[in-house]
């Protein structure tokens, strides 16, 4: 690996086993102002950003962190992330941040909010209730009105109003960022081999704890630098797109596994939130009315919102089709329900459409890997050997 | 300590088993008798709007529970897994998904007619919202959606009730309307919700017996009969007027007489420890879970699950003037669509309201949106209540979580606790 890129996943890597926040802390120093956290999936960053505060991603504590206060909080049947959060937050590594959001995505992380709100009486919580009615005269206007005061919110943490220029500029940024994302994307998919799948999930992963410019500058960085290794080549691998992690992330490990098994993972939902918006939001209307249409007509297909129409499982065959993948892994946390309840779904579609598909549990402080190694590279050999599709 | 109950004194009950029978009974024939059915939950449950127009509401989770209560539970639960839903999930989606594919009879033999609608009526938990886009794969019919946000601070914010009351006149409405082939008569739908607000006046003296020394009632097990009709098809029907103003006076005479609560084994003669309870009980077992209870003289004055389809006891009425806006207040208010600290608060009223001398959860796997923070609810009731808790686990519907002599133990180490403490003088 050449000294740029080495510098570049040495960054990244740090980024990720970093626990307690150093990056956020420096921010805050350099900056003076505020971080504000959040929990999967999806939160309207473009109004911390707006308000000159940092959006900070709490995605865990992941393989890195030993769980002592946490487990007392949660019962053996409760996924891993609220426990490991708890910890984060009772081992002080959380204190950097002035705020917490908690978006609806399930029943433990709802009541996590309020857990939030009893252990840290001085800090600011909120819930984030996104609609799932997605007429825009119904849920569109309870969500505006979410927006609103959450606007109000971020302006008062913040100590500062801002304008509605602001809010653009910050749609723009965001903008910018998902566009980014979506040309590594891109590139990943097109030449797997280049943009190893550990490289590139710290490069996306990154996005929790940077400054969004300095997060799509640094996808840029890394899209030229992959591309200079020479000694990259392609394998005789599956392709195969990976769904049910969008909230508890699989350990670093585990997606090397997958990789090293022999699946090329060419598409996935991994920190879903950041790419929760499909397409640019609207910069130059009404930016609460502009988010508020892009969550309503752009959010991608997710196990946390609810499905209208027979669609259930479209985007999911899109995203095989269009990544010309030929298999599916179900990867999701042990004990999430919605990730759960939705498979047997997908799984339908799936098999509707001819797809060929396996599945496996985690959890995010996984250690062994040894079973899902052998699963996976099964699958991979199945699907290249005999797959149809 | 019990002696044989007197069956003249249960008239109220005679009368549930009639009107859930006759329930099951139209359901069975609901097709052929050119009645329309309506799948839908019984949190937040809209049943005065779906009966005024001539449906029949089905309620899964009474159908899974009944299940439990008759040992089928099981073997659905199986059928579901096999047919790859996780063990890690509700045991309520798969018991019913399971009786689904097993020829959807109902816990009472009988079949069970397809729904015409199912509203999804999405209010304090999000695995009702996967359970209907499973059953939609399923059935050939429309879904009403009901989204009701949450209430992290336990207040009725005007936003919210905005939004429930256009869902109701753009969404649910039309689609009523549609399968129904009637037009809404917001009238008749006023007069029902003027019977249910009576009828929530009889629930909640009742539920409010049990201040008394002794309590006549048991406010989880037998308070779970209490809330049957109320909470499932029979809200603002006169069958229901009827069924809570003879609870009431059968209530009444207990209170008068002294009396303590009606159990399976007759009256409870001696009241013990006074407890208030926290999470849904295990139906599997149910008889024998109560009977760990009462064999040790311990009575339940309040609990929470008796208010997962609604807090009357907190002041909320149906209010025919405010047909729409009540009904989406009614959703909102729900237990399990509050906030942590606002179920707190309310547990420990309870313990003050109801004089309790112990807190006991009883967590089951299947359901996070109860269970997920208890651990922290107990220590914040203890801290404020001064009240040491008790914590056992179980499931809902699922055998195979319901360890009876590991929980008859638990129970009675913590009464016994109880018992020391209250020698040592500290407690209530």
């Amino acid at each position: 690996m050449k000294p740029a890129l080495k510098a570049l996943v040495d960054r990244v890597t740090f980024l990720y086993e970093d626990l307690d926040l150093t990056v956020v802390k420096e921010w805050k120093e350099t900056h003076r102002a505020k971080a504000v956290g959040y929990m999967p999936i999806y939160v309207p960053r473009e109004i911390i950003h707006a308000a000159g505060m940092l959006p900070v991603g709490v995605m865990g504590g992941g393989e890195g962190l030993e769980i002592i206060k946490g487990d007392a909080y949660f019962q053996s049947y409760i996924c891993h992330i609220p426990r490991s959060t708890v910890e984060l937050a009772l081992s002080g590594r959380l204190d950097c941040l002035d705020g917490m959001l908690f978006p609806s995505i399930c029943d433990v992380i709802r009541n996590l909010s309020g857990m939030w709100n009893m252990m840290f009486p001085d800090r600011y919580v909120r819930y984030i209730d996104v609609p799932q009615n997605y007429d825009p005269e119904v849920g569109g206007s309870f969500w505006r009105r979410e927006l609103a005061e959450l606007r109000a919110d971020m302006a008062r943490i913040a100590g500062r109003e801002f304008s509605d220029d602001d809010l653009r500029n910050s749609i723009r940024v965001y903008n910018e960022n998902r566009t980014a994302l979506n040309d590594l994307y891109l590139a990943r998919s097109r030449e797997p081999w280049v943009y190893p799948i550990a490289e590139m999930y710290l490069v996306v992963r990154a996005g929790c704890v940077l400054p969004p410019e300095e997060h799509t500058a640094l996808i840029r960085e890394y899209l030229q630098l992959a591309q200079r290794e020479d000694d990259r080549k392609d394998k005789d691998h599956s392709r195969v797109v990976i769904v049910g992690s969008f909230c508890e992330q699989p350990p670093v490990g585990l997606l090397k596994t997958l990789e090293r098994a022999g699946c090329w993972i060419v598409g996935d939902d991994l920190v879903l939130g950041l790419r929760w918006l499909i397409g640019d939001v609207d910069p130059d209307g009404d930016p609460l009315v502009a988010l508020s249409s892009a969550f309503l007509a752009n959010s991608t297909e997710a196990a946390s919102r609810y499905e209208p129409g027979d669609a259930k499982g479209s985007q999911l065959i899109a995203s095989v089709r269009d990544n010309d993948a030929e298999g599916v892994i179900f990867c999701a946390p042990s004990f999430c329900d919605p990730a759960l309840l939705d498979q047997p779904m997908l799984v339908t579609a799936l098999d509707r459409a001819g797809i060929p598909h396996t599945q496996f549990k985690f959890s995010e402080d996984t250690g062994q890997f040894a079973v899902i190694r052998e699963q996976a590279g099964t699958f991979s050999d199945s699907i290249r050997l005999w797959s149809e599709v | 300590m019990t002696r044989p109950v007197d069956a003249d004194k249960d008239r109220s009950m005679e009368l549930q088993k009639e009107m859930i029978a006759g329930m099951f009974d139209d359901l069975s024939t609901a097709h052929e008798d050119g009645k329309k059915v309506v799948y839908t939950f019984v949190p937040g449950n809209l049943t005065e709007l779906i009966r005024c127009f001539d449906l029949l509401p089905v309620l899964p989770e009474i159908n899974a529970l009944q299940s439990g209560m008759r040992k089928l539970s099981g073997g659905y639960i199986t059928e579901a897994e096999k047919q790859g839903h996780s063990e890690d999930v509700c045991t309520y989606v798969k018991c019913d998904l399971g009786m689904l594919k097993k020829g959807n009879v109902g816990p009472t033999g009988k079949r069970l007619p397809e729904p015409d609608l199912l509203l999804l009526s999405y209010t304090g938990c999000f695995t009702f919202m996967k359970w209907f886009e499973l059953l939609k794969q399923e059935y050939d019919c429309p879904v009403a959606m009901l989204h009701v946000p949450y209430s992290p601070d336990g207040k009725i914010h005007d936003h919210q009730r905005d939004y429930i009351v256009k869902q109701i006149r753009t969404e649910l409405i039309p689609k009523l309307e549609e399968v129904s082939g009637k037009k809404y008569d917001e009238d008749r739908l006023k007069k029902m919700l003027a019977k249910s607000a009576t009828a929530e006046d009889d629930l909640v003296h009742v539920l409010e017996s049990a201040k008394n020394r002794p309590s006549p009632i048991d406010a989880y097990f037998g308070g779970v009969y209490y809330i049957g009709p109320m909470f499932t098809a029979f809200r603002g029907s006169d069958e229901g007027l009827e069924y809570y103003r003879l609870l009431r006076e059968e209530v009444d005479a207990r209170v008068a007489a002294g009396l303590g609560p009606v159990t399976p084994d007759g009256t409870m003669t001696k009241e013990r420890y006074r407890l208030v309870v926290e999470g849904p009980p295990n139906w599997t077992s149910f008889r024998e879970f109560w009977k760990m209870f009462y064999e040790e003289d311990a009575v339940v004055v309040a609990s929470s699950y008796t208010k997962v389809g609604g807090l009357y006891d907190r002041g909320f009425r149906h209010d025919p003037d405010r047909p729409l806006e009540s009904m989406a207040d009614y959703c909102l208010g729900c237990y399990t669509n509050l906030g942590l600290p606002s179920r707190v608060e309310l547990l420990e009223e309870y313990i003050r309201d109801y004089r309790a001398d112990g807190f006991m959860i009883n967590s089951v796997k299947s359901c996070n949106s109860f269970s997920a923070g208890q651990l922290l609810i107990l220590r914040q009731i203890e801290e404020r209540t001064g009240i040491p808790g008790g914590f056992i686990e179980s499931d809902l519907v699922d055998p195979r979580y319901f360890s009876a002599a590991n929980i008859k133990n638990r129970i009675e180490s913590y009464l016994q606790m109880l018992e020391q403490k209250r020698g040592a003088g500290v407690g209530a």
